[in-house]
């Protein structure tokens, strides 16, 4: 298991050494910089300006070396400075993070609370008219924009009371906190819940399949201890599977529910630093979601173990 | 890998027919909404082809007179802030769409076949090498890695295509070579070597057919995502770039400010999109149910 362990860790630094390369060299071969862009701006300005800056910058070194100033920095804890506002990048990002992670943090457990009980009765009532309207409503979850959801959400709200639940750093009330943060969690949300529910009812179906299940039915346990008991437990493993992925993977769904929603995210965020070329954000604010993903697999794998005992890593 | 015969599940099943259109209309009576998915993509199909003769405005056109008008009878869906006619703005949007969808679906499923019959049939180092590509292009959501992709390459229709198809390509890659290693083993596979066959051809003549079932379930499945994220980076703004009609385009312009006034700018492109994705979902279901009866929920 310790070795096991050890291995997959270091893979888990292999996939991010890879990213963080593949990151670097992509955004140094966007077509202008943004010293480029801030002298568009200007107009016409004197080419030894321009060096200034590029050299304060230090664009003006090779790639390589970027690369390790920008490497040597990170691991200590030094993420370098934003182009744009001039501040270190770690006090830009890191005040962010709290109010995505909130979000993200709802809109699972929107997903979990919804998608799963609504797969175990789509499965349990395989075949019927309301397994068919639940398997509907799961796919038009998966067919949905996000950001258009959360457009149809302000519509709605504006139509209905007049105004929109806009985000504001310190909400009035209680009302106003449950509005400006479960709204778009659930605009988000929506679609892993459909995923879960998903998952739900397929895993489910499988596992009512099985002979044990049979064996249950036949001493006599009764239903509910056979659906939730021998069932669920034993399809929980690609429920728990799905809901990690999604806890990764939900940073692109943010991204569009932020910018709809005008919300101050790092997943909002990520957008504007790719606008404005602000690398030392971007390059960070994607490893720092390579290190979720990577985290959440790497949990998922560990959480395999504890709910499935046949399931032993092995050296 | 238990191989299937479609005949005799389609016998059982109580077709009457295995070939001809019956036996696809009794296909098409077991799985009414695949069916329903079917239509709907056809349908965005045929309006891509004759989007100029559906159509009686040009989709570009600005007429600053009409902007913002209200669905009528001359304006089916209504004006943009330009004057622009939503329904031929739509209706020609179907084109970008659907050259997004196929185009990125292909690309990054060929480079993914590739990937994964050279990884599981060599495998060796090779295979070594494409797994740690696989897991690295695999750390990060589809939609942050061609967020990426697209503001390096610059925002074009090409570009777009490629920065959608290389985050496709890891689950294909890894389907196939899963796929691979089963088949590598199997006696038609040590014939076809001991009859001196060259590799390639065995890799290409015998086990890519093979693969071909899941595959398509796959890239079924990732049609729909990728009409998805195209609509997600015109949204933000780094996708197709102005003045072509994306349907995520059409909606980040319309965002926010027009809930209030001009709520049809909001409404009709959601419409095209949600429809579009439910549409190659809905069919994706039925041909995995189909194709790929092991996974039949």
């Amino acid at each position: 298991m310790l070795g096991y362990i050890v291995r997959r860790l270091a893979l888990m630094l292999i996939t991010l050494f890879g990213i963080s390369v593949i990151i670097f060299v992509l955004l140094r071969i966007v077509p202008g910089n943004i010293v480029d862009i801030l002298f568009d701006a200007a107009g016409y300005v004197d080419p030894a300006d321009k060096a200034n800056l590029e050299r304060d910058l230090g664009l003006d070194q090779s790639m390589v070396v970027q690369y390790l100033h920008w490497i040597g920095g990170l691991l200590h804890g030094d993420l370098g400075y934003s182009y744009v506002s001039e501040k270190p990048a770690l006090d830009e990002i890191l005040p962010r993070i709290p109010i995505t992670a909130r979000l993200a943090g709802l809109a699972l457990l929107f997903s979990t609370a919804i998608g799963v009980p609504l797969g175990v009765l789509s499965a349990l009532k395989q075949g019927s008219r309301l397994d068919y309207l639940l398997r509907a409503v799961s796919l038009s979850g998966l067919s949905l924009p996000a950001f258009w959801l959360g457009l149809l959400i302000l519509m709605a709200s504006v139509s209905l009371f007049g105004t929109m639940p806009l985000y504001t750093p310190n909400p009035q009330s209680f009302g106003q906190a449950i509005a400006i943060y479960c709204v778009p969690a659930m605009a988000v949300g929506f679609r892993s819940a459909a995923l879960v529910m998903r998952i739900t009812r397929s895993s489910m179906l499988e596992v009512l399949r099985q002979d044990y299940i049979r064996t249950a039915r036949a001493k006599g346990a009764s239903e509910s201890t056979i659906n939730f008991r021998h069932a669920l437990k034993n399809g929980m493993l690609p429920i728990i599977t799905v809901i990690g992925i999604e806890a990764a993977f939900l940073f692109g769904g943010l991204i569009v529910t932020e910018t709809v929603f005008n919300i101050p995210g790092i997943a909002r965020f990520l957008v504007e630093a790719i606008r404005w070329r602000d690398y030392p954000i971007v390059q960070n604010l994607v490893m720092f979601c390579a290190v979720i993903v990577v985290l959440a697999n790497f949990t998922v794998d560990m959480l395999y173990a504890v709910f499935d005992p046949r399931i032993r890593y092995t050296d | 890998m238990a191989t299937v015969n479609y005949d005799i599940e389609l016998r059982r099943a109580g077709a009457n027919a295995t070939r001809g259109w019956r036996k696809y209309a009794f296909m098409a009576s077991r799985h009414v909404l695949g069916t329903i998915g079917l239509v709907i993509m056809v349908a965005f199909v045929l309006a891509a082809i004759f989007a100029d003769l559906i159509c009686r405005f040009d989709p570009l056109s600005v007429d600053s007179v009409h902007a913002l008008a209200a669905p009528s009878a001359v304006h089916w869906m209504g004006t943009d802030s330009f004057g622009r006619d939503v329904w031929s703005r739509i209706i020609h949007g179907s084109r970008i769409s659907l050259a997004v969808g196929l185009g990125s679906t292909a690309l990054g499923g060929s480079i993914g076949v590739l990937i994964g019959l050279a990884s599981g049939y060599l495998s060796g180092w090779i295979d070594l090498v494409f797994q740690r590509v696989i897991d690295i292009l695999q750390a990060l959501p589809l939609l942050v890695l061609a967020l990426v992709m697209t503001a390096a390459l610059g925002p074009s229709l090409q570009n777009v295509i490629i920065a959608i198809a290389i985050p496709l390509v890891p689950s294909v890659a890894r389907v196939i070579r899963a796929n691979t290693l089963a088949l590598r083993e199997l006696p038609f596979v040590e014939a076809a070597n001991a009859i001196g066959m060259g590799e390639m051809r065995i890799v290409f003549r015998h086990i890519l057919p093979n693969t071909l079932a899941p595959l398509i379930v796959l890239a079924t499945a990732q049609l729909g995502s990728a009409i998805l994220t195209e609509a997600s980076l015109s949204f933000l703004g780094l996708g197709i770039p102005e003045p072509y009609p994306s349907w995520g385009r059409m909606l980040s312009e319309s965002a926010a400010e027009y809930v209030r006034v001009a709520p049809w700018l909001v409404i009709f492109p959601g419409i095209a999109i949600s429809l579009a994705v439910f549409g190659t979902n809905l069919f994706g279901d039925a041909l995995r149910d189909i194709l790929d009866p092991r996974q039949r929920g």
